[in-house]
This record gives C-alpha cells, structure tokens and sequence, in this order.
C-alpha cells in the first residue's frame, strides 16, 4: 500500500476529532483539556507539512512552525490563567468552574 | 518593494509594538503605576491612530500586510477604542488596589493583533494577529487576580479561545491545501468557479471559528459568563473593538479569497446572522445581571452585522461597518456607565441594584436610556442608523425576509431594554450611590452624547468614510 496524502489528512482528522470531544467530553481535570488544545494544534500541523509535501510549497511548513511557537506561548497564557484559579478554588477539576451559570 | 516602504506602511503597528515593548521596560522599572505611564500608553494608540489615517495605502511583506482603506477605517477606529479603555481600565483597578502597569501594555498588544487583523492578507499572519489580540485578552479577562469569578472567566475564556483557534487553524490548514497558497489572492484564484469540497470544508472551519471570536450564535455560549466574571472595564474593551476587527477580518477571507463562492457561505451567513438575533432576544429576556444581559445584546447585535455581511457588496460591507462602529461606542459607553456605579463599595450589576437611578445620579441614568434606546434601535438614537444601514442593504441583496426576521427579534429585546429604563426611573431606590468616579463619567457623557445627537453630525462624515472603506472589502 501506498501511504498518500489521504492518509495523512485522515490520521490529522482523527486526532483533531479526539481533541475537540477531549475538551467537550472531559469533565475531570483542566490540564487534560490543554492537553487536547495541543492536540488539536498538531494535528493541524501534520495537515500542514503533509499538504506542503504534496503541494512542493515550503510556506505550509513556515506555517507549522509558527504555530508551533505560538502554541508554545498560548500553553504558557492557559497555565498562568489556571494558576490564578487553582489558588482560589484549590481544585482544576472543570466542573468547579460554575460560580456563574444562567 | 524596498524595507522603507513596508516599514512605511506598517508604521502605526510598528509605532504600537516599539512603544509597547519600550513601556514593559519602563514598567518594570517604576515601582508603582504612575499617571505619565498611563498617558504614555494613550499617547501611543492615538499616535497610531493618526499614523494609519495619513499613512499611505499598498500591500507590504509579500501580501501577508494589506493596507487599503478598508484597513485604515478600522484601524481608526479600533485605536482610538483601545486609548479609551486605558485610563478606563487603569482608574477602574487603581480603586481596587489592583493597579498593575501591565494593564496599558496589554490593550496595546490587544490593539496590535487587532490592526494586524484588518490588514491581514495571508493566512499565516490572519492566524498570528488573532492569537496576539486573544493571548491578550485571555491575561485582561483573568485579571482581577483576587476575584474568584474573573479567574475563571478568564479561564472559560482561554478554553472556548484556544477551541476556536484551534478549529480556525484547522479551517486555514484545508484552505492551504486545496487552494494551494496562503495568499488571499492566489486563493481567490482558485475559487473563481466556487469552492471545491475540501476548500469549503476549510472555509467553513474558518468561518466558526471567527464567529467564536464575535460571539455570533451557535458559538455564543462563553460570552455570558466571560462578560459577567471578568472586570467591567475590560468587558468594555472586549465586546467593542476586537469584535469590529474580527468581522472586517470575516469580510475580507470571505470576499477577497472567497468571493466566488459566495452563494455557498451566504447561506451559512444567513442561518448564523438569525440563530444569533433570536438568542440575543430570547436568552436575554431571563437575564437580571445587567452584564450578562448586555453579552445577549451584544450577541443580537452581532446578528444584525451579519446580515450586512451576508449581502456581501459595497451597500452590504458599508452597513456593516458602520452598524459596528456605532455598536463600539455604545457597548463602550454602557460599560464605563456599570464601571462608574457602586454602591456602598460594591460594583452594581443586577437589575435590582439600579432601581430608582434616576432620583440619584439623573445623569447617568439618562445616559443608560440612551445606550437601551440605541441598543434597541429606536428613533433617533445611533443604533437605529445602524440598523437602517443594514436593512437598506439587505433588501438590496434580495435578502428582505432576513431583514423582517431581525427586525422582530428586536421586538422581542425591546422587553429587556425597556424593563432597564423602567427599573431606572420609576421603581423606589434601595439606597445611596456612590460619587462616580471622574473618567468613566467622562467616558460615559461624551459616547451618550455621541450616540445621541451627535451621531447626525457623525454620520455626515461616517458615511462616506465607511463607503469608501467598503469598496476595498467588497465583493467585486
């Protein structure tokens, strides 16, 4: 068999999908939901460097690098902001976050 | 294109990311947060206001930086917003003890993703802007450090922003790969029959995740609790200025690289533009916090832009520029109004804390009718121009029964607007207000009087600004 670019859009589509039901499903731990935001990320980034392969364009993988650094700095913002939280409600369980409902 | 000229037509998020850079020194150093840091911080966002106005128009960095009038509308207008919340935002923490002079540096850095996204021309720096204004935001929302409930709206807040991006970034990685560039115009190339399968599944991407940054339903559901949980004056900030950035940025994917498709995301547009006025109407009716009422109202707004954008011309991008700026000032102006009140040292937020406002502090109660009547669309206040500008474009486009259909959401808003002004004038007051403080007073006067009657003089030279702005982000 032949590994094409369907093969690869598909495994990104995957991961992609486990990310987003990561973050919707999940009702435990915050950290796991950063987790499936890096997720998401990466499976786009296999999007990018497979289509950049394909395509014999070099900006797909420019692309994926910089959304590597900005994952990087957006992890960093998540982390501080939970942080702040966990001080007040000495918990990172997501069902804690429900001071505000309506 | 030599360096000079990109440098030249980057200069106002040049001026913005140098002095921004140069303040975090500066406030690293000072022990506390002094007013000269404040006015600095303003002084650069006016300068960079000005610098976009008379700066000169092109493309720049191999098309990933378009200036063109469009651009320079928004710009305009989403800096001067942003110097506005800076001493807003600075008193409003100052009282509390929270004074922090990251506070001005981080709607500077808001600002600058803001700017870089009406100019946005690739998909690389489209993404890059929208994660700077979000990072940005994120820290704002969170900011109150020793309040339980902005922590954990700046929490929510980072989730659902991270989730956009992240479906966005998905969407932009389709659109690459089918259409073979990350250059709006090269894309456009490719979708001049319309969008292949896989470009419209990456189109679509897109779409949803910018209608999670403008809080458009179906993608709503953090903006309540962001906008009750995080501090007032920053929710000001955040329901105005990056909401009129990213709908320019909408527009401009949508007509400068998708414009061939457009009977595919008219559609899309349409079902977005009424889920969102029936939510704003109908989820705002069981509201009685008035900053949750307000993400209600500013989600139906939303709606009403969107039905400017799905007409899609010159008529369609005009009224939906102009329906934004006129929604900036009042959404700023109603804010600085609950940043001004408190009672007894507590922040008034309910429906029941601002009964009888009117015996106490007139002036400001006539300033929230103002803002209620303009939010509603009533005749003769800003809002209303808004919604005419609008209307008059989507009947142009065919798209009447849209028009009709908003138009009785907003019968059903009427409900909780007119349930404000009733509260405020004529039920018993609880007790006595304090004294406003002096800026948000400022800030509140001076968007009442703009919304009404100094929007007749406004529009005068809203007008034409804003149609000129369109022809550069309308579909040709």
């Amino acid at each position: 068999m032949i590994i094409g670019l369907s093969h690869y859009l598909t495994v990104a589509a995957i991961l992609f999908t486990i990310g987003v039901l990561g973050i919707f499903v999940n009702r435990r731990n915050v950290i796991v939901i950063l987790m499936s935001i890096e997720l998401i990320l990466l499976a786009v980034n296999i999007n990018l460097v497979s289509f950049s392969v394909f395509l014999h364009d070099v900006v797909g993988q420019v692309y994926a690098l910089v959304v590597l650094t900005v994952a990087a700095a957006e992890a960093a913002v998540g982390l501080a902001i939970l942080v702040t939280f966990f001080r007040w409600r000495g918990s990172i369980a997501v069902d804690d976050a429900s001071v505000m409902r309506g | 294109m030599t360096f000079q000229s990109a440098a030249a037509l980057a200069r106002p998020e040049l001026i913005l990311i140098v002095s921004a850079l140069a303040l975090l020194v500066w406030g690293a150093f000072q022990s506390r947060a002094s007013v000269a840091f404040t006015i600095a911080a303003m002084a650069a966002l006016v300068a960079a206001a000005v610098a976009s106005a008379i700066g000169p128009m092109g493309r720049a960095f191999s098309g990933g930086l378009i200036v063109d009038s469009g651009a320079v509308f928004s710009k305009v207008v989403i800096y001067l917003a942003s110097a506005l919340a800076v001493p807003l935002g600075e008193r409003w923490f100052a009282r509390r003890g929270m004074a922090r002079f990251e506070y001005p540096v981080l709607v500077m850095l808001a600002a600058l993703g803001m700017g870089m996204m009406v100019s946005a021309g690739d998909l690389i720096s489209l993404y890059i802007s929208i994660e700077l204004q979000s990072l940005a935001l994120y820290i704002l929302a969170a900011f109150q450090r020793d309040d339980e409930k902005s922590s954990e709206a700046g929490l929510k807040y980072f989730v659902l922003g991270a989730l956009s991006s992240g479906i966005l970034l998905y969407g932009t990685s389709l659109v690459y790969g089918f259409a073979g560039s990350t250059r709006f115009e090269v894309i456009a190339q490719s979708m001049t029959h319309g969008a292949g399968v896989g470009a419209l599944f990456g189109l679509i991407f897109v779409v949803c995740g910018i209608g999670f940054k403008v809080s458009a339903a179906p993608f709503h559901m953090w903006t309540p609790d962001v906008y009750e949980g995080a501090p007032t004056p920053v929710v000001g900030f955040f329901a105005g200025a990056p909401k009129l950035a990213a709908m320019v940025l909408l527009a401009r994917i949508l007509t400068q690289s998708f414009g061939g498709a457009v009977d595919q995301w008219r559609q899309v547009l349409v079902v977005m533009a009424l889920l969102s006025v029936a939510v704003g109407a109908f989820a705002g009716l069981a509201q009685s916090n008035l900053k949750r009422l307000w993400a209600y109202s500013s989600i139906a707004s939303i709606g009403y832009a969107l039905v400017g954008l799905a007409a899609g011309g010159a008529a369609g991008i005009q009224s939906m520029l102009v329906y934004m700026v006129l929604y900036v000032v009042d959404v700023t102006g109603f804010f600085a109004c609950l940043a001004a009140l408190s009672r007894g040292g507590k922040a008034m937020e309910t429906m029941a804390d601002f009964a009888g406002l009117a015996r106490e502090r007139p002036a400001i109660a006539l300033a929230m009718t103002v803002f209620s009547l303009s939010a509603l669309g009533l005749p003769p206040m800003s809002g209303l121009w808004g919604k005419y500008y609008v209307f008059k474009a989507a009947a142009g486009a065919g798209l009447v029964w849209v028009a009709v259909a908003a138009l009785v959401g907003s019968v059903v808003a009427a409900y909780y607007y007119l349930k404000l002004i009733k509260v405020m004038w004529l039920d018993p007051s609880p007790g006595a207000t304090d004294a406003p403080p002096a800026e948000a007073v400022a800030i509140t006067y001076a968007t009442a009087l703009f919304a009404f009657p100094a929007v007749l003089i406004a529009l005068i030279v809203l007008d034409p600004a804003a149609q000129t702005a369109a022809t550069s982000l309308a579909l040709r």
